[in-house]
């Protein structure tokens, strides 16, 4: 009981400060947000769910106060993008392209007040279906309270790819964010990410992924030593649909992506990847949930973390299969490379199995820098320095080649040497 | 080309002496090879002259056209045009053997002041040895010895000494898991890039490739030390007879 209520605390406190909007097609699907979330309070350390990270800063009234930013390389500069603009947690029309692009419908959540009817069969819903068997209330607050994000209803094949850009300007900035993206049957699109929208983040991003349609999501987090960001991405798949996921972290005081897919549709696919570097007081945990309901269906999760100088990395991936989910392929790995003796990685795959024709496999290693190929590399005359980035980068490589096109894995890959160069030893 | 003088040789972490004082001098253009039984260290001093961790040097001198090679870090003793075939290549997964040559290609030309080669240049080049090495553009793709057999890794250590155009050449066994097509293309390779004062010393337990690689001088290793150094017609009495008699001689 004495848990319950500290918990109730927190979520009164936590909330005090926001503005609760019942107007408008949103209004009741956020008050039924808010009759969750106050049943269940806010996550504390104790929680089982929360083991290897505090939740303390996420869940605190306020974000901690620190610079606002730091440059960031801009990155997909010379990828032909739509791009939507947001300034400390608000949509920023001026600097957006206009919200035109064939194939999709566009819409700001801040702005669409008339009723979206697609909308209001998503918003929160996928939120919901995401609490059980484990519950994630922090992002049922982001759907009781989120003032900002994108919808986006895809109907064809756009040419090129919608690109989100984060960009905090003042210091403690609270931005609670919430996309969601419905793919109908047959449709294409890819979603970039990149930036820090402020010094504490909340991102859910619900995707409803029809038969036949595909979702490519690549995010990059460039952030700055003192910012803490939470991120959902719930995804609902059909059959013979694909959802794929990646996600770069770069620094920042606590990261936690959480990713949590169900594979709906027989002979359907979900992907997600990272790859995370942190060096120094940096948390950067990657929380998965991939929920096989259906036949033939396929996953991948690859995450690599590269750990320097007291960074901590946790990841905690559960392929859930399902009585009946035949013919399961389920993939999994987990890997760590620490750059020294003071970092940490903490690891807890998990598999739950209720069909027996599965094939499921994970594994999770953490180890140092091979000595021997440094060696080799060196004695052929690669500069030290560039030995170990290569290497770093060889390590990432099975994480960056979950992403599809190249372009943009070039550019991710561009982006972690900028990181290697930063942090050099 | 390679002066080595009163060389001892200890493991770091441990009180295990392995090199003895090891004297050799090997001019330039000239091919020297070692031969000696198993753990006599020939292994130890190549790895010590290409500046591997782990060990100790506690007395002597290596120098490279005068330069002391023992000072200096692994990268750069490459740059100053020192090359080793390992007897075990390193397989490296998640780098591409193709951006594994052009990146140790073009990082010596930078140490060295020379402009770098272009990607378009660099194909051309590594083609074309490739070629004469059989070694397919799937190699060149494929991560760094990653799934090649012995042979293959033995030929890729050639193309990169090819690619690299080092002064002085330590073979060591490259002839080992090669088959007799392969020696052959091996050493076709090393002797392609014998001439222009470059020097090598190739360390093998078989008289079979000094056939291909004929030797000005043969030196034999034993228990950390040269003990005999002869011409090629040491090869040939260590085939025929073993150590034995070599052995008992040094005592
Ligand atoms: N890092 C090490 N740790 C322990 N022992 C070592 C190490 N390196 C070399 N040695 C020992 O030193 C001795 C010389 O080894 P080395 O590999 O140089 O021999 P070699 O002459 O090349 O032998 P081979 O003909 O079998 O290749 C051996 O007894 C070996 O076990
Ligand atoms: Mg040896």
């Amino acid at each position: 009981m004495a848990v319950a209520q500290a918990k109730q605390d927190a979520l009164a406190a936590r909330i005090a400060g926001l503005s609760f909007d019942a107007a408008g097609w949103q209004g009741a699907l956020r008050t039924e947000a808010l009759a969750r979330l106050t049943a269940m309070g806010l996550p504390a350390k104790r929680d089982e769910y929360w083991r290897y990270t505090n939740p303390a800063t996420l869940v605190a009234p306020q974000p901690a106060v620190g610079t606002a930013t730091t440059e960031e390389p801009a990155l997909f500069t010379d990828l032909d993008c739509l791009k939507l603009v947001f300034v400390d947690g608000q949509f920023d029309a001026a600097q957006s392209d206009p919200l035109a692009l064939e194939g999709v419908s566009l819409a700001v959540l801040s702005q669409a007040k008339a009723d979206i009817h697609w909308a209001a069969d998503l918003f929160g819903q996928l939120e919901a279906r995401g609490q059980s068997p484990v519950q994630r209330p922090l992002a049922t607050l982001n759907t009781a309270f989120a003032g900002e994000g994108v919808l986006i209803h895809v109907t064809g094949k756009p040419s090129k790819p919608i690109s989100l850009i984060y960009r905090a300007t003042s210091a403690g900035c609270d931005a609670i964010l919430h996309h969601c993206v419905k793919m109908e049957a047959g449709s294409e699109l890819t979603l970039l990410e990149q930036g820090t929208a402020g010094a504490r983040v909340n991102l859910v991003t619900e995707v409803d992924i029809a038969d036949g349609a595909r979702f490519h999501h690549i995010r990059a987090q460039g952030r700055v030593e003192n910012d803490s960001t939470l991120t959902h991405i719930f995804a609902r798949i059909g059959q013979e649909a694909a959802f794929k996921s990646f996600t770069m972290t770069a620094d920042g005081k606590l990261t936690r992506n959480e990713a949590v897919m169900e594979l709906l549709g027989n002979d359907s696919s979900a992907h997600v990847a990272g790859a995370a570097l942190g060096e120094g007081a940096v948390q950067q945990d990657d929380t998965v949930f991939i929920t096989h309901a259906a036949e033939r269906c396929e996953s991948r999760q690859v995450f690599k973390k590269v750990l320097k100088n007291g960074a901590v990395g946790v990841f905690q991936g559960k392929i859930l299969v399902k009585q009946g989910a035949q013919k399961t392929d389920g993939y999994q790995i987990s890997q760590a490379l620490l750059l020294d003796g003071d970092s940490q990685f903490l690891a807890k795959p998990e598999l739950e199995i209720y069909a027996d024709d599965v094939k499921c496999s994970h594994g999770s290693t953490s180890g140092a820098i091979d000595e021997t190929a440094l060696f080799y590399l060196r004695s052929r005359g690669v500069p030290l320095r560039a030995a170990q980035s290569l290497l770093v980068l060889a390590f990432l490589a099975e994480a960056i080649g979950e992403i599809e096109d190249e372009a943009i894995a070039e550019a991710i890959s561009a982006r972690l040497q900028v990181w290697l160069d930063w942090h050099e030893q | 080309m390679l002066e080595i003088k009163n060389l001892h040789v200890k493991l770091e972490e441990e009180d295990k002496v392995i090199l003895r004082g090891v004297d050799l001098k090997i001019g330039a253009g000239e091919v020297h090879a070692i031969m000696g039984p198993n753990g006599s260290g020939k292994s130890t001093l190549s790895y010590v002259l290409s500046g591997r961790d782990g060990y100790q040097v506690t007395q002597g001198s290596a120098l490279l056209e005068g330069q002391e090679l023992l000072e200096m870090e692994p990268e750069a003793r490459a740059a100053a045009g020192l090359f080793l075939a390992f007897q075990y290549p390193v397989e490296i997964p998640g780098v591409g053997n193709m951006t594994f040559l052009r990146t140790a290609v073009n990082a010596q030309r930078k140490t060295r002041g020379e402009p770098e080669l272009t990607a378009g240049e660099f194909l051309k080049v590594v083609r074309e040895k490739a070629k004469t090495l059989q070694i397919d553009a799937d190699m060149l793709k494929r991560p760094v010895n990653v799934g090649f057999s012995g042979g293959e890794k033995k030929r890729n250590e050639i193309l990169q000494m090819a690619m690299l155009e080092p002064k002085m050449c330590i073979l060591d066994e490259t002839d080992s898991g090669l088959d007799v097509d392969a020696m052959k293309l091996v050493s076709e390779g090393v002797n392609a890039l014998r001439g222009a004062g470059r020097s090598f010393l190739v360390i093998t337990h078989y008289q079979r490739l000094l056939d291909h690689i004929k030797p000005d001088v043969v030196h034999i290793m034993a228990a950390g030390r040269i003990i005999k150094t002869g011409g090629p017609e040491l090869a040939l009495e260590v085939e025929n007879n073993g150590y034995a008699d070599l052995l008992a001689e040094a005592e």
